[in-house]
């Protein structure tokens, strides 16, 4: 089978480094540790795992810091070599409980998963992405599949997953939207495990990337707040915003300003009516790009006491926390899905993605499809998704009908033969 | 020679192209055969001696006024208003017209004995004037008098303090004035008229209020209502403004009020091609235009902008008048109209205007996006007795570069509004009951309007209430050489060129539409007959 698969290349992760500091993200992918290489499929670890074929497969924003050698060194001994990425995955189930289903898998390689018995504290919890335990059990390290050399991932024509990993597919979504659910979930778990969007509180969402844009969908479903701010650089990002429910929606450029009128704040300056800093601010920022760019304005703008959640993937990166400190700010990262206490009860992320993936039609929000071969193609557009009016970007594995056409029940959606 | 009456041109093939002001330049346009240009009349004589026209005056009011010196007495307590920097446009050259009248006002006043005054620029709810501004309008001598003693004061209409509810008009308005101009024994005011707008009761009941006082009738229904503002007897604007005069009369504060008109000599000698007409022109003026194109040319914006509003204007004052605030007025406008009124026969489908850098509310600033859709859709556009001169329906053609900068210090609320509230909507309504209180009411902006040197926060609300007759009367709204982005922002749409803007203006009104260009300088109000 095909499959893209990123070694351990010490030179060519670099080289990648290089050339996406010169050239933009993306552009390191020619050089780096990626290859389109035919393996065989990976084997199943043991009782419970099958084989699942991808239909599709997304590009995620921690796929695209990891090809550019952005990724934090950190994550060395959670992930192990080589690994095929891809964790946003629909496909289809051969064997166990699921065989002949369409199934989303939810990547997190917890105890479960790791034939890991008792499970530790989190996963018992049903708080899986909190797992104590990913880098031990029958499995290589890994903190999701997409990360893990023993279970290869969304971008091949085979992986094996867990069968606690697998969750079925309603009929009535599309693989389009089923390939949502992922990046979708990890926006619901940042909407509710904050637990601080009381109402009226006023939230900024910073960036608009599929990550951004589906917190906006998450935080007007799932939480209450007062305003919400977006912050968005591209015209169609700025309108997916305001359809997903975002009351105001700013530039990057002018989010200090806005969050100071929102909140009736005054302003520190050097002078007249400019801008710096402002006294007060909203109640929660959610940075969903995890830059030092992203997380100065996200102190920027937070007020004292207030809170950030970094809910895109940070790297290394220099900020002057001063303001944290002495504003008595809370940072908190929002990572992955698990368990969400809800109005009703305990609900699983994933079950919640789902539906609101289906009630804001997130599966609009693909924009095209490649097929692996053009992987070189489809990580630039995904890099320059915002650039070009486009959100997320996926590799198409499914069987086509005819050549150079993929099925698709979403009209916006853009083919790439 | 006595001065020329305003005129309309109608182009032919022998016309030579037209100037339009752009922003801090100007284009030679083309216009088609068949269109007109109107021409303001030309500047009227200045009086002979402005001094002893004041004095007599003072001593000789209008209405059931009593001359000044018999108004004065020791013990009493004076207050003077003037007009701020918003007039006249461009700044005049020095003296200034405040300046003769209130020295010669300040001369009854030592007469008298009068030790109690004070001296308050009307700001209503702009910026406040920089102690030079202030030196210009007022000069040194009275200046140095007043201001290093804390009696050369600036209304505030955010001081608690300093603010006196006087009670509601017939309609339910709510009048509430700056405090010691009304338990003054007299309150003088000291206007300069530069359109028909200015002035009468508007000087006191707009000029020293509060945002509760104003939002009566700087307000979206106001502006629709007021066809036009130019035009008194058809304003709301001023029948609200009126209402306001009866009840400070009724209240028993005593106004005495002086105004000026000036006449249309606009611009110093080296741009006087601009208020020649085209056809016109000798050497001379050709070449002022061309050196003065071409060098702007090669002009970086911001010091073109400098050049630009450093301008002082040579126009004279024509007439003085104070007394009684209504029987004043109604002279006042007599002269205004007879610098000013055009009379102009039917409508016409696209308005064309080019717009200058500079309008009442940008003096030493920038001419941010908002303002120019306020020159020329609140200001322009509003230039008429009678009947707009664009039909219902038409388009307006507006000349500027409409470039996306605001001058931070001056326009804070601006910034926030353009980026903030027009991203979103452009609508009137909406925008007034949506927007408008949360901006008046921001500390932020009332800090920097009462500390620094901003417009209130809820300034840029009424200028673009200002537009809503236009935007409510015409098709569409086309800019000329605008910054793309900016321009559509406003809701209006962008073009390259005239001609651009004329095809695209036929998409409203259709094939063969008639034209008219609004020539200025000077200013003029049009008559549509």
């Amino acid at each position: 089978m095909k499959a893209l698969v990123f070694e351990r290349h010490i030179a060519r992760f670099a080289a990648s480094r290089v050339a996406a500091t010169i050239g933009g993200s993306g552009h390191g992918v020619g050089v780096g540790p990626l290859e389109l290489l035919e393996t065989d499929p990976p084997e199943l670890p043991g009782e419970g795992w099958v084989r699942v074929q991808p239909r599709l497969a997304g590009i995620c924003g921690s796929d695209l810091a990891t090809l550019d050698g952005r990724s934090s060194r950190y994550f060395e001994h959670i992930v192990s070599f080589p690994f095929v990425p891809g964790h946003e995955v629909v496909g289809d189930v051969t064997g166990g409980i699921y065989d002949g289903k369409r199934v989303v898998v939810e990547p997190v390689l917890g105890c479960e998963a790791r034939g890991l018995a008792p499970p530790c504290e989190a996963c018992s919890n049903g708080d899986k992405g909190r797992c104590e335990r990913i880098a031990f059990g029958e499995l290589a390290p890994g903190l999701q599949t997409g990360y893990c050399s023993d279970t290869g991932g969304g971008w091949s024509g085979g992986l094996v997953a867990h069968e606690s990993q697998l969750h079925s597919v309603p009929e009535h979504l599309s693989d389009e939207a089923a390939v949502m659910i992922e990046p979708t979930a990890c926006a619901v778990h940042a909407a509710c495990s904050s637990a601080v969007v009381a109402s009226g509180q006023r939230v900024v969402v910073l960036g608009a990337g599929t990550l951004g844009l589906c917190t906006i969908a998450a935080l007007r479903t799932h939480a209450l707040p007062g305003a919400l701010v977006a912050v968005a650089k591209h015209p169609d990002q700025r309108r997916l915003a305001r359809e997903l429910g975002a009351d105001h929606v700013v530039a990057p450029g002018e989010v200090v300003r806005a969050a100071r009128r929102l909140t009736g704040s005054l302003a520190l300056a050097g002078s007249g009516g400019s801008v710096e800093r402002i006294t007060g601010g909203v109640d929660v920022v959610f940075d969903c790009v995890g830059s030092a760019d992203s997380l100065e304005s996200s102190l920027s703008v937070v007020r004292p006491g207030g809170e950030i959640v970094l809910v895109g993937m940070p790297g290394p990166i220099k900020v002057d926390l001063a303001p944290l400190w002495q504003r008595e700010v809370r940072l908190r990262g929002a990572y992955a899905y698990g368990t969400e206490q809800t109005p009703t009860g305990p609900r699983r992320t994933f079950d919640l993605a789902a539906e609101l993936v289906h009630d804001c039609n997130l599966g609009r929000l693909v924009s095209a499809h490649y097929p692996l071969e053009r992987y070189e193609e489809a990580i630039a557009h995904a890099a320059a998704a915002g650039k070009r009016g486009s959100v997320k970007i996926v590799f198409d594995m499914r069987r086509r009908p005819r050549a150079g056409r993929a099925p698709s029940t979403q009209t916006q959606d853009k083919e790439m033969p | 020679m006595s001065p020329r009456p305003g005129f309309v041109l109608e182009v032919d093939r022998s016309t030579p192209p037209t100037l339009f002001w752009h922003g801090e330049g100007f284009r030679l346009e083309r216009l088609p055969v068949g269109s007109r240009v109107i021409y303001g009349p030309e500047p009227l004589p200045a009086l002979k001696d402005p001094d002893a026209a004041i004095r007599h005056a003072l001593e000789n009011p209008l209405g059931d006024s009593a001359p000044l010196r018999t108004l004065l007495s020791a013990g009493m307590k004076l207050t003077i208003a003037f007009d701020d920097i918003s007039l006249p446009l461009p700044p005049m050259q020095a003296p200034d017209i405040r300046q003769r009248v209130i020295e010669a006002v300040l001369d009854l006043a030592a007469e008298a004995g009068v030790d109690d005054v004070v001296l308050i620029a009307a700001l209503a709810l702009h910026r406040r004037m920089t102690d030079d501004e202030l030196r210009h309008a007022l000069g040194e001598r009275i200046f140095n008098a007043f201001a290093p003693h804390g009696l050369l004061t600036q209304h505030d209409a955010e001081d608690p303090s300093n603010l006196i509810h006087l009670g509601q008009t017939d309609h339910g308005e709510d009048v509430e004035l700056n405090k010691r101009a009304v338990e003054s024994d007299l309150l003088i005011y000291v206007n300069i008229n530069l359109v028909a707008m200015d002035g009468g009761h508007k000087s006191v009941a707009t000029g020293l209020a509060s945002y509760k006082s104003l939002r009566h009738h700087h307000n979206v229904q106001t502006m629709l209502n007021s066809r036009s503002f130019m035009d008194r007897h058809h304003s709301e604007l001023h029948h609200s403004n009126w209402r306001m005069g009866k009840l400070i009369a009724d209240s028993g504060v005593k106004v005495f009020q002086i105004e000026t008109t000036l006449n249309s000599d606009t611009f110093p000698e080296q741009f006087r091609f601009l208020q020649r007409r085209e056809w016109e022109w000798n050497l001379r003026d050709r070449a002022g235009f061309l050196a003065s194109s071409k060098a702007l040319e090669r002009t970086p914006p911001e010091l073109a902008r400098r050049i630009f509003q450093s301008i002082k204007s040579p126009h004279q004052m024509t007439s003085v008048q104070a007394g009684e605030v209504g029987p004043v007025h109604d002279r006042t406008l007599e002269h205004v109209h007879q610098q000013q009124l055009v009379h102009v026969e039917g409508q016409t489908d696209i308005l064309t205007m080019g717009l200058p850098y500079i309008c009442p509310y940008n003096v030493n600033s920038i001419m941010n996006p908002i303002l120019v859709a306020c020159l020329g859709l609140g200001y322009f556009f509003n230039l008429y007795e009678g009947k707009p001169l664009v039909r219902e329906g038409g388009v307006v053609i507006m000349s500027h570069p409409t470039p996306w900068a605001f001058n931070p210090v001056h326009h804070p609320s601006y910034v926030d509004f353009f980026e903030q509230v027009l991203a979103e909507t452009t609508d009137m309504a909406e925008i007034e009951s949506k927007y408008e209180e949360a901006f008046a009411t921001d500390p932020w902006y009332i800090h920097l309007y009462r500390t620094s040197y901003a417009y209130h926060g809820v300034h840029p609300f009424y200028m673009w209430y200002w537009c809503a007759h236009a935007l409510s009367h015409v098709g569409k709204v086309i800019v000329v050489g605008g910054d793309r982005a900016a321009v559509r922002r406003l809701g209006f749409s962008p073009a390259s060129t005239l001609s651009d803007a004329l095809e695209m203006a036929e998409d409203v009104v259709g094939r063969d539409p008639s034209i008219t260009h609004l020539h200025s300088p000077p200013l003029m109000i049009t008559n549509v007959v």
